[in-house]
Parts: C-alpha cells; structure tokens; sequence
C-alpha cells in the first residue's frame, strides 16, 4: 500500500484523485485545496481526510507520495519541499516555470533517489506508444520531417481572467497545450533545440497566446513544424497528432488511429507496404478504473508501481519535463525576437 | 426499457476510433434535418427510444418532437447529462468554481434564493438538482422516462467515493421527473457494488460491454460474472467495441450474455441501422 496525498484539487487534481481513490494499491491519506468550495464538498462527501494547509497534511498525514496539481509557477517550492522531505512526486504539467527551476529539481529527486514523474499523459496512450516504437527501430528511415499539432476549443471568445490567462502563472497556450506536442517531439524524435520564426498569437485572450506557431530544429538535427492552437472550434476537445516523413515512409497518428506508410516491402512485422491503419482499440491495455481515457488510469499506476519498485521511473521524468521547460522557453524567446 | 436503443454520438462528431470519421460525421450531420431524417431511419425499422447527451442541439432536435406530437407520440427520449466536455472545456478555462457559476441558472448569489443558498451553505445536492433541471429545460413536453448520468461524472464520484451524490442524482430523478434513474459508467461492477451499498437495488446500468473487451474496466471475465450472478438492469454499449469488432460477431456475443435489457447502438445510415435491427433480432431469436 502506498500513501498518497494530492496538493491542487482542480480539474487534474480532481481527476488524479478520483483514480487514486480507486487503486487498490493506494491509500488517499489526505487532499489539500484552497478552495473552500472544493475542500467543502470533499469533506462532506468523500472519505478522504482534507486540508487546507499543505505543510500541516505532510506533517499529520505521513504520505509516501505527493501529486503536485497546482498552477506550475507553484510547482519548483512545493517540489523541492516534498523531495527534501524524501517523498515520491508526481507532478502536473508543464513541469517549472524556469529552465534552471526544473533542472535544480531533476537533479535534486535523482540525487535522493525518489520517483519523479510529470504528468504528460500522450505517453500513455498506445498509438504514441507504437509511434516511439518505430522511430526508435528505424522503422522510417532516415527522418525528413515532422509536424507536431494540437488543437480545441478552449478559449473561443474573450472572458474572464484566471491563472490560465496569466503567463507568470504558466497560462497560455504554449504553456498549457504546445506543451503536450513538443514533449512528444522531444520524446519520438529527439529534444528540441532551435526554434525559427516562432509566432504566439493572441486570438481572444488579452494577455497570453491562443496559438503557437514555429519551426523546430532537434538535438539530431531533424526539423519539423509546430501547430497548435486552442481557440479551434471545429474540435470538439482537444485534438494532438504528429505527421513523421522519413525515406522508408511515413506516420500519421493522433490518440485513436495510427496510420503507417511504407514504401516498399521492407518493413516491421504486422506491417505491409502501402498504408497500414491501427486503431487505439488494438494498441491499448486494459485498466483497472478508467475515467476520461486509460493514459490517465496508466501514467497513475506507472508511478504507484515505480514507487512499489515494480517498474523502473523512466518515463515522464522531471527531467525529460525538463527538456519541455527548456524547448518552451526556446520558442518564447524565439518569438519575442 | 424497450430492447434496442438509439444512441446520438454519430450526431455529435463522437468516434471513438477516428478523428477523420469524427470531422466526417460533422460536416454530414451539420444541419438538424440531416438529425432528424436519420432518427426518423431508425423509427422505421421499430426503435422509438433515443438516448442522447444533453447537447444544445439536442434542444432544436427536442422542438421538432414537441411540434409533430401525432408523429412522434411513441418517441421517447433517455437524456444522458451533462455534454461532459462543455464542463471539461469550461473547467480548463474558468476553474471549477467559475464553472459552476457559468453554468448554474439565474445569478448565484442574488435572485436565485435556493441557488445562492445552497452555495453558501455548500449543500452540493442542491446545487446538483439545479444543474439537473438546467439541463432537463430543452425536455419539457418530451416523455423522459429515464434520466441518465454520464459516464465521466458517474466514474468521477464513483473514484472520489461521493456516493451521497449518486443517490442524490436518483433521488432527484425519481422525485422531481417521475422517471428513472441510469447510470452510464466504464467500471460497472465497482458501480453496482456501491450503488447496492446506498440502497439502490436493480439499479439501472450503462456500460461498455463488447467481445473485443474494450473499456470493460476490471476484464471482461468479471463482467461476465457480474452479468451472471448480480440483479441489475443492464444496457450494453460500444458493443462494437469502437468498432474492433464485426458487427454480426459483435451482436452475438452480447445477445449471448445472460442479463442484458438493452442494447444501445448509433448508426449514421439507413443500411447500418437496419443490419443492426435485424441482426439483434436474428440472435435474440436463436
């Protein structure tokens, strides 16, 4: 049994606690909010003991380890705090607010040995996973280009501020969607170094970008396109998806349906040439207590089990949420040159 | 509840497989009369039940009912609430508690008095039965005879074990709409155990139930047992199972299981839900 205790019950915050709730191999030891709302109706309704004060539930509560889901400009105090106190930390992305914040807090949770993961939950969801698996094999060839994308219909009119609008908090697009498409580029392909000709627009919010636009350059040299916007309302929810051309072929995925082309014969097992269609019906493992998709279900139980020692913490580390900060950073200054 | 049901996600671009589908989907069903002539598809081939997201367009669907009565006098409707993702995309934007001022009728703090009340005093039941009669506005004159909780809230207070909330959305159901309460959910045993435990016996239950064991939550074996041995009304869903699976197969396995009251299907042509008539019939029949 592994305690557990959550610091933010927003939107993600809820959602992690609710599949914890539901793990058999955890115990939710206490939840910490400081909104009287939300700490009101999970103390009248759910088991699970609350707090309003983060520091007095690590004192009373004891836990194992922490989901840290609270608005990223927060994430390196609280981090460092549990790690210094020698606690597990799972943590919302993006990861810090400051490329030197999240390397001082890579370094620190591998220095004490604790599990570190950050919640990039494409990694989970089994059509990027069949994609990592045929970049990593060569299955393409030689990369010519990518295009990373992602759009939905967050923000489609001007509204009220929140901490989502605020970019000191780590609101805005980049931080909040772009994120998701460059740490599964920096993940499939290689870790973004350059950026050229990097637009943030401003759509409908007043003080943060609706949409992201730039040319990417990887540590391998591979360039590709970025495209993300959150102000399409032609989708219904959030939409990711890469496009990878190599001399081989060529990959079309998004979270449902993988789509591989191979120019000729030679190609992997289960594969033919011409195009090949897979659907996340036949690349996803069942989970336990599904809510919203089984990458939320699995990035959880990843962590539970690399916590139990059951599976090594070699997915989703600070430090590859590390490399997002660092290429989100790249882009920003790209843009404002 | 009548053997087949008629679902909505064709209408509303929700593929659970394809992205490319789902924008297809969108552009064929664009205009309501392209609703409304496939609804008027599946009433031909005997299904008069549709099972539907409260969606706003759901609402102009509700007006052509409400003005064909003769037309429509056997049609029933089993609303599915809330459209989960107008919350999810409220939430990312204005934070729960703005969402929940966006989203609950009249001004919170002011002209409401059991709005504003229930908010300050944090009586979350209340607060729950004004977003359940916000959502069953677009529904009145229409029969309603069950009242469906969606599956990302079902599961989300299933995890978060705020079963005074489940009872609560029955209660209100039963009560204030003289219908039944069904619950849409991805871990149906984990359900059924703990709607018995709030003293919901022969709960209705709307579940993922396919050959291909897809989104059975706990394994198709347990679901199998639970179906078997435990006393609920069960509706199978995804029985194609994101479309994993042919349809002939996939009709015959849950026409095989012991238990199941309904099925529920959407199809976005004439053809399609034809075949999936006859052949629920075909297996029912063997």
């Amino acid at each position: 049994m592994v305690k557990v205790a959550l610091i933010g019950a927003g939107k993600m915050g809820i959602s992690h606690l609710a599949i914890l709730g539901a793990h058999p191999d955890v115990e939710v030891v206490g939840v910490c909010d400081t909104s009287k709302l939300v700490v009101g109706a999970l103390q009248k309704y759910s088991p699970f003991p609350c707090f309003t004060d983060y520091k007095k539930m690590i004192k009373e509560a004891r836990p194992d380890a922490v989901f840290v889901a609270v608005p990223t400009k927060f994430h390196y105090t609280f981090v460092k705090e549990l790690l210094n106190e020698n606690i597990h930390v799972f943590t919302e992305k993006p990861f810090c607010l400051s490329s030197d914040e999240g390397q001082e807090l890579a370094e620190l949770a591998e220095s004490k040995n604790r599990i570190n993961q950050v919640g990039y939950h494409n990694k989970f969801i089994g059509t990027f996973k069949e994609v990592k698996r045929l970049i990593e094999n060569k299955s393409l060839g030689e990369i010519q280009h990518f295009v990373g994308e992602a759009y939905g219909p967050v923000v489609l009119k001007k509204k009220q501020d929140t901490w989502r609008s605020d970019p000191s908090e780590g609101g805005g697009c980049l931080m909040d969607y772009a994120s998701h498409v460059i740490d599964l580029i920096n993940d499939i392909l290689a870790p973004v170094t350059v950026s050229q000709g990097a637009l943030l627009k401003s759509l409908y919010s007043t003080n943060v970008d609706d949409a992201v636009y730039a040319l990417l350059g990887l540590e391998n040299n591979t360039t590709g396109v970025l495209s993300v916007n959150w102000s399409d309302e032609t989708y219904r929810k959030m939409s990711t998806s890469i496009t990878i051309m190599g001399t081989k072929g060529k990959i079309v995925s998004d979270a449902n349906e993988l789509k591989v082309y191979f120019k000729d014969k030679d190609c992997p097992e289960d594969y033919s040439k011409g195009w090949n269609v897979k659907y996340i019906t036949d690349l996803t493992e069942q989970v336990d207590f599904y809510l919203r998709g089984e990458e939320y279900s699995a990035q959880i139980d990843y962590f539970v089990k690399a916590v139990l020692g059951k599976v090594p913490n070699t997915i989703n580390t600070f430090r590859s949420a590390w490399h997002t900060d660092r290429a989100i950073s790249i882009i920003k200054m790209n843009a404002k040159n | 509840m009548e053997r087949i049901l008629y679902g909505d996600n064709q209408f509303f671009a929700v593929n659970h497989i394809s992205d490319s589908k789902s924008r297809e989907q969108a552009i064929r069903f664009k205009n309501n009369d392209a609703i409304i002539r496939t609804l008027d598809y599946a009433i031909d081939a005997g299904i008069t039940t549709f099972m539907c997201t409260t969606h706003d367009r759901i609402a102009q669907i509700c007006d052509v009912i409400r003005a064909n009565p003769e037309k429509y006098k056997d049609f029933k409707i089993y609303p599915c609430m809330p459209y989960a993702h107008k919350y999810a995309n409220a939430m990312t934007e204005l934070g729960i508690a703005g969402t929940i001022k966006q989203y609950v009728p009249g001004n919170l703090f002011g002209t409401m008095f059991k709005g504003g009340k229930a908010f300050i005093s944090k009586d979350y039941v209340s607060i729950m039965e004004l977003l359940i009669d916000a959502e069953m506005k677009m529904f009145k004159g229409v029969q309603t005879p069950v009242i469906f909780l969606q599956n990302v809230i079902t599961d989300l207070l299933l995890g978060l074990g705020m079963v005074d909330l489940l009872k609560g959305f029955h209660d209100h159901v039963v009560k204030k709409y003289n219908a039944e309460a069904g619950f849409i959910t991805m871990n149906m045993p984990k359900l059924l155990d703990t709607l018995e435990g709030v003293g919901i016996t022969n709960p209705i239950i709307c579940a993922s139930i396919n050959k291909a064991d897809f989104r059975m939550s706990g394994g198709q074996a347990l679901y199998e047992k639970t179906l078997k041995e435990r006393k609920f009304r069960a509706i199978a869903m995804q029985v194609l199972g994101g479309g994993a699976i042919a349809p002939k197969e996939a009709i015959e396995y849950v026409c095989g299981l012991p238990n199941i009251e309904s099925i529920l299907f959407g199809a976005s042509s004439k053809g399609n839900i034809e075949n999936t008539v006859q052949n629920i019939h075909f297996f029912d029949g063997k």
